[in-house]
């Protein structure tokens, strides 16, 4: 337990270190030199590149906070905690870039920082619902306690997000919407790939933080018991 | 929790200065704040007593199923919260010269009553065992009710506008949804929560 890094941290911890900077530097050169300018939007489209990646990694997060607060409560193995508690704070962290990087993409198309749009919407209610996730262990006294309430809330908040994004979805369309763009049809070849690159770097930077994050709760955890060791010793 | 239901109509009447024509376009959202609000009070209260005087530990040694104990605490809200609403719609109706007492309205505030019940007893089990347990419980609470908020705000609306019953039909649809997927999901997670 106290060495159990996890195989999957040993055996992938540095090479998915090494790809993820390499394919992180194939992703600037892509999104900055390589990729044509959009015609419409000019340069400021390109944050797309950093906007959509981000979002697909924030569910992904957010979809092993929901699997692993099942495996912990199902069977109460302290490990499937850990990958929950520092998948939702990668999360949020990547949630946050989400947000932060389609208000600056708003503002020049849209002429806005923020709309209620539905996806918009449900990304910010989703946000502030793991904010709470995270927020309920530092509130409670008891460690497993506010593990076993955080996987509650793990759960009960992954399976609202639909429901709250179909909910915000009809209130809009059945308000006179604001005019959204919507490029998404017929992305261009070299758009694409570009898209799919970071994409991939992406996800490898989110399972490399993840892998350290949950080293490092190990290493807390192994800390803790040291010094309760050290306690009973003297 | 009434009283304090009151009040916020009393506020809102200021804020939004609720007169004439934009009582219609208003007051789905006062209504509906309203009732949140005070909902989030009485379940902030509907474990606080147990909690404290050692009452919650009595329930959990009852040879019953911990499930058993969730649905007798969210019927307890649930009344708590209907018993409130009870009061709160005439008084409503009255201020704000509104016909509410239709059946589809009544309908509306039953079922969406029944969410919040859901899972607010789910959470403010959760939140009576934190610190700041008056702070978490609305943390927790209003982003996971948002859907019915807005279902319950659309379809008072629609109510209020004489809108056909269709197209009422797919929110009353989508709150029974939530309804059903919230009571089974806490139920489920209850025992978790309850769990030493």
């Amino acid at each position: 337990m106290a060495e159990g890094a996890g195989w999957g941290q040993k055996i992938l911890g540095r090479p998915l270190l090494i790809f993820s900077f390499g394919a992180m530097l194939v992703t600037l050169y892509l999104v900055f030199l390589w990729v044509p300018t959009e015609r419409f939007q000019g340069i400021v489209q390109r944050i797309f590149y950093f906007h959509v990646p981000p979002a697909w990694v924030a569910f992904l997060a957010f979809f092993i906070v929901f699997v692993g607060s099942i495996l912990y409560l199902w069977r109460g193995e302290g490990r499937w905690d850990d990958l929950a508690y520092s998948s939702a704070e990668l999360g949020v962290v990547f949630t946050t870039v989400t947000l932060i990087t389609g208000s600056l993409w708003g503002k020049p198309i849209w002429g806005v920082w923020w709309t209620w749009d539905p996806r918009l919407t449900a990304t910010a209610i989703l946000w502030l619902i793991y904010i709470a996730y995270l927020m309920i262990r530092a509130y409670v006294a008891e460690e497993s306690r506010g593990a076993r309430f955080a996987a509650v809330v793990g759960i009960v908040g992954f399976i609202d997000v639909p429901i709250v994004y179909l909910s915000i979805r009809w209130w809009r369309t059945l308000h006179p919407a604001p005019v959204v763009l919507t490029s998404e049809e017929g992305l261009p070849p070299a758009m694409l790939l570009t898209l799919i690159v970071s994409l991939v770097t992406f996800t490898a930077l989110f399972i490399h933080l993840l892998f350290q994050r949950l080293s490092l709760r190990q290493m807390v955890a192994e800390v803790e018991r040291l010094k309760e060791a050290q306690k009973e010793e003297t | 929790m009434l009283v304090f239901a009151l009040l916020v109509i009393v506020i809102f009447n200021f804020a939004f200065d609720v007169r004439g024509e934009a009582v219609a376009l208003v007051a789905p959202g006062v209504l509906w704040v309203t009732l949140t609000f005070a909902g989030v009070l009485g379940f902030n209260r509907a474990f606080v007593l147990e909690k404290d005087r050692g009452c919650l530990e009595g329930l959990m040694l009852c040879p019953i199923d911990r499930g058993t104990i969730y649905w007798g605490k969210m019927a307890a809200s649930l009344t708590f919260m209907l018993v409130v609403e009870a009061i709160v719609l005439p008084l409503f109706s009255i201020f704000f010269n509104l016909p509410l007492f239709m059946p589809s309205l009544l309908l509306i505030a039953f079922i969406s009553t029944v969410g919040f019940a859901a899972v607010g007893t789910l959470f403010s089990a959760i939140a009576v065992h934190t610190r700041a347990r008056e702070i978490m419980l609305p943390l927790l609470f209003f982003p996971v009710v948002v859907p019915v908020v807005i279902a319950a705000v659309e379809g008072t609306g629609m109510v209020l506008a004489v809108a056909p019953w269709a197209s009422l039909v797919p929110w009353l649809q989508l709150v029974v949804a939530f309804d059903i997927i919230f009571l089974a999901v806490s139920w489920l997670l209850f025992e978790y929560v309850l769990e030493e």
